[in-house]
């Protein structure tokens, strides 16, 4: 993106003012007309510039291309690093751990990923927890769910697991069985082909750039 | 021309108004149920135990908010049918095939919360994205279930067009009310398709939520305000067009890229930052507009109407919208805010007042218009005991349920995001923290206030007029 946000917000304004006076002109600002060219012109411009920054948009959220991880991020280690220039948290790749004690390439990675958003939205989780900070407020926000030391802490002792992604797998099991704090998740009766997808959806989320979202990650406990 | 807005003689209904009629039960009826779902809802907050296997939450809260979503655009495309036809002399065009549509999505409605009730969940797989659930907040529909939304908003759309084509007459309203209905059903199938990367799902997710609620139905709902004002204080066209104009001017002008401000947190790059915190601090400007052309037509009028209930639903509307969306909703609409905000119970305090205040205000406005001329004789200024019941329990219900959704939001946002860095542990320390415990007890008290103002509207809806003086028709 060459412009500022701001360079974008003073020439929507400036062009839709502008138009609508060289369109009006001859007219009051108190007649219709003039306040019908109004709405054509700004929902036209402020339309155009959405298209616009719509396709930036998808330029830079391709999986890979910075901001979203590419597929096989599941095989890495994810951590939240502090960026002084940013003056926020942001995710970093470190060493190679595989997942579920496998290497994944691109193409079983994207299969996995892929069928774990598609559980992911099969079992109606956004009705109960916020993916990205978006949906109901019952349950825990699950854009850094991979990385919530709650697994080692509480979980791994809990149900024996040796490695993170195996912990996850047996609390989501049956999680009404260990209950976590006063409210409870219901048992959604997830094969164990869907966890493992599932899981991995949700390691890949949790290296998504969000801006520093959700504030102080795990820093302050 | 035998058809007029004004409202001060009976007339016989059209066809388009027998159907909005229709409309207008349907939605009341819908709305009962978003009350039921939402009740358990609240009620798992306070016991998490109860139904947990029956009815889960989620399955509750996506009846609660679809329910709710259907209802107040079924009660808003009512509207229009109701207005159509005095706004351009003529019965409206293509009506069979509006009432044969209309019986398929009351059908299709039903088969949608039958499935979400007992089925609930499906596999992982495209089939429950088609035919169960898309998982998906607001819009769960399954797939068909969008293709038939569509196909409606086209038929719908076709009446409109139709039938001022007909009538060889384009006035600013119907001019501004095929503009919007274009863009809006445009947007719907924004929201109709699948994808793995959840940064772009969400991207064009908004584009339904915020683009409807924001920016279409707030324009919407202009219009119908613009009708039922003509109809109720007989305001000069002139004016209310003017309004009208000035209100979509400022509502796209600040809505359309005030999206930005769903943009700062899920993947998408900085510029939405700055972008959507500049563009949504103005969307107050027009609400504020709104609120001032009511006061100054009511006042004009010195409330002197001919249907009082009506006249108060149109100025809580104006009231409501300012405050439910403009102050709830700019009170978190900066990004400094947001950053630890967004995401909490200060979201739904803000929905659920602007829902209330903006569509439900306006939904009951045009019921009440209805239901005055579906009673003969009709009477003239329509009043009763009971409708300011109605109006002030559901006023103080939503009030006490906002103002419970607010202090919660306001220590979560405090809690478990400023103080313990928003993980697992720190969401289970504020929902156990007395400040947001105790504030599900006292939601669940207002939410029974709302539901006794629900069943003394519903009285009042099927009694009011009824009384045999009136004017002679
Ligand atoms: C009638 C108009 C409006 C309605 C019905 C409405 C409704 C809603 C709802 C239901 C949500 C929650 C979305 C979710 O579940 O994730 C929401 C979020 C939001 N709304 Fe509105 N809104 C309206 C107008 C506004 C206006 C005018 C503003 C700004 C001045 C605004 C600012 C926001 C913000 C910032 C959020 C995001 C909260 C978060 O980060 O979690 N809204 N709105
Ligand atoms: C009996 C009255 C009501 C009760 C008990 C109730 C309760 C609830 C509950 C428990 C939630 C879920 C909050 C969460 O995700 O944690 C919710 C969400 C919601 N309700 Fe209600 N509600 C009631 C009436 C209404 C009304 C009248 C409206 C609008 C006209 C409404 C609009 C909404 C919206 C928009 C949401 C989603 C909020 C968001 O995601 O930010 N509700 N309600
Ligand atoms: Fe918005």
């Amino acid at each position: 993106m060459d412009y500022s946000w701001i360079q974008i917000a003073v020439a929507a304004i400036f062009f839709s003012v502008v138009i609508t006076l060289v369109l009006s002109r001859g007219y009051g600002w108190l007649s219709p007309t003039f306040w019908r060219n109004a709405a054509v012109v700004s929902s036209l411009i402020m339309t155009f510039i959405l298209l616009w920054l719509t396709l930036d948009t998808a330029d830079q959220v391709r999986p890979g291309s910075g901001r979203i991880p590419d597929w096989t991020v599941i095989n890495y280690e994810i951590r939240l690093v502090w960026d002084g220039a940013k003056r926020r948290q942001v995710p970093a790749v470190g060493r190679e751990t595989g997942f579920f004690g496998k290497k994944w390439t691109r193409q079983e990675a994207y299969d996995l990923i892929n069928k774990g958003k598609m559980t992911l939205q099969s079992r109606n989780c956004m009705e109960c927890h916020q993916i990205l900070g978006n949906g109901a407020y019952y349950a825990t926000d699950l854009t850094r769910a991979w990385l919530d030391p709650w697994w080692e802490e509480r979980i791994m002792p809990l149900t024996g697991a040796k490695t993170r992604e195996e912990a996850m797998m047996a609390w989501l099991k049956n999680p009404p069985a260990m209950p976590q704090g006063r409210r409870k998740m219901p048992n959604l009766h997830f094969s164990d082909e869907e966890l493992k997808a599932l899981i991995a959806f949700l390691k890949w989320m949790s290296a998504i750039d969000t801006n520093g979202f959700p504030p102080r990650f795990a820093v302050a406990q | 021309m035998a058809a007029s807005l004004a409202g001060n003689k009976p007339q016989e209904l059209f066809e388009s108004q027998k159907l909005a009629l229709a409309y207008f039960a349907v939605a009341i009826i819908l709305f009962g149920a978003q009350l039921v779902f939402g009740l358990i809802a609240a009620y798992q907050y306070i016991n998490p135990d109860f139904l947990l296997d029956k009815i889960p939450f989620m399955t509750n809260r996506t009846l609660h908010v679809n329910a709710m979503i259907v209802w107040l655009l079924v009660g808003l495309m009512g509207g229009v049918y109701w207005f159509l036809p005095l706004e351009t002399g003529r019965e409206v065009v293509g009506i069979r095939l509006a009432k044969f549509i209309w019986w398929v999505i009351v059908a299709g409605v039903s088969v949608v919360i039958l499935v979400y009730l007992f089925v609930q969940v499906g596999p992982g797989n495209a089939f429950t994205l088609w035919f169960i659930n898309e998982g998906r907040e607001y819009i769960e529909a399954p797939r068909w279930a969008d293709i038939a939304i569509v196909a409606w908003v086209a038929v719908f759309l076709y009446n409109v067009i139709a039938t001022a084509l007909a009538a060889r007459r384009i006035t600013g309203l119907l001019g501004v009310l095929i503009f919007d209905l274009v863009a809006l059903g445009a947007l719907y199938t924004a929201g109709m398709h699948y994808t793995v990367n959840v940064t772009m799902d969400q991207y064009l997710w908004w584009w339904v939520v915020h683009l409807w609620v924001e920016a279409t139905w707030e324009v919407l709902v202009g219009v119908l305000m613009g009708w039922s004002l003509m109809y109720l204080l007989g305001t000069p066209r002139k004016l209310i067009e003017t309004w009208l104009f000035l209100e979509v001017a400022l509502v796209f002008g600040t809505g359309i890229l005030g999206l930005g401000h769903h943009y700062f947190w899920i993947g998408t790059p900085e510029y939405w930052i700055g972008l959507g915190g500049f563009f949504s601090a103005l969307e107050p400007l027009p609400l504020v507009a709104m609120v001032v052309h009511a006061l100054y037509d009511a006042g004009a009028h010195r409330l002197n109407t001919v249907n009082r209930p009506a006249v108060f639903w149109a100025i809580a509307q104006a009231f409501g919208n300012f405050i439910g969306a403009g102050v709830w909703g700019f009170m978190q609409t900066l990004p400094q805010i947001n950053m630890y905000s967004h995401g909490t119970q200060l979201a739904a305090a803000h929905g659920h007042l602007a829902f209330f205040g903006a569509y439900l205000g306006t939904v009951l406005t045009l019921i009440y218009i209805a239901v005055q001329n579906a009673r003969r004789p009709m009477q003239i200024p329509l009043d009763s005991k009971y409708w300011s019941w109605a109006f002030a329990l559901m006023i103080l219900g939503i009030i006490g349920i906002a103002g419970s959704f607010t202090i919660s939001g306001f220590a979560q946002t405090m809690i478990e995001r400023a103080e313990l860095g928003s993980t697992w542990s720190a969401f289970i320390r504020s929902y156990t923290h007395p400040w947001y415990a105790n504030t599900l007890g006292w939601r669940f008290l207002f939410a029974w206030v709302f539901v006794a103002g629900y069943l003394v509207l519903v009285y009042d809806l099927l009694t009011i007029g009824k009384r045999k003086e009136g004017y002679a028709a």
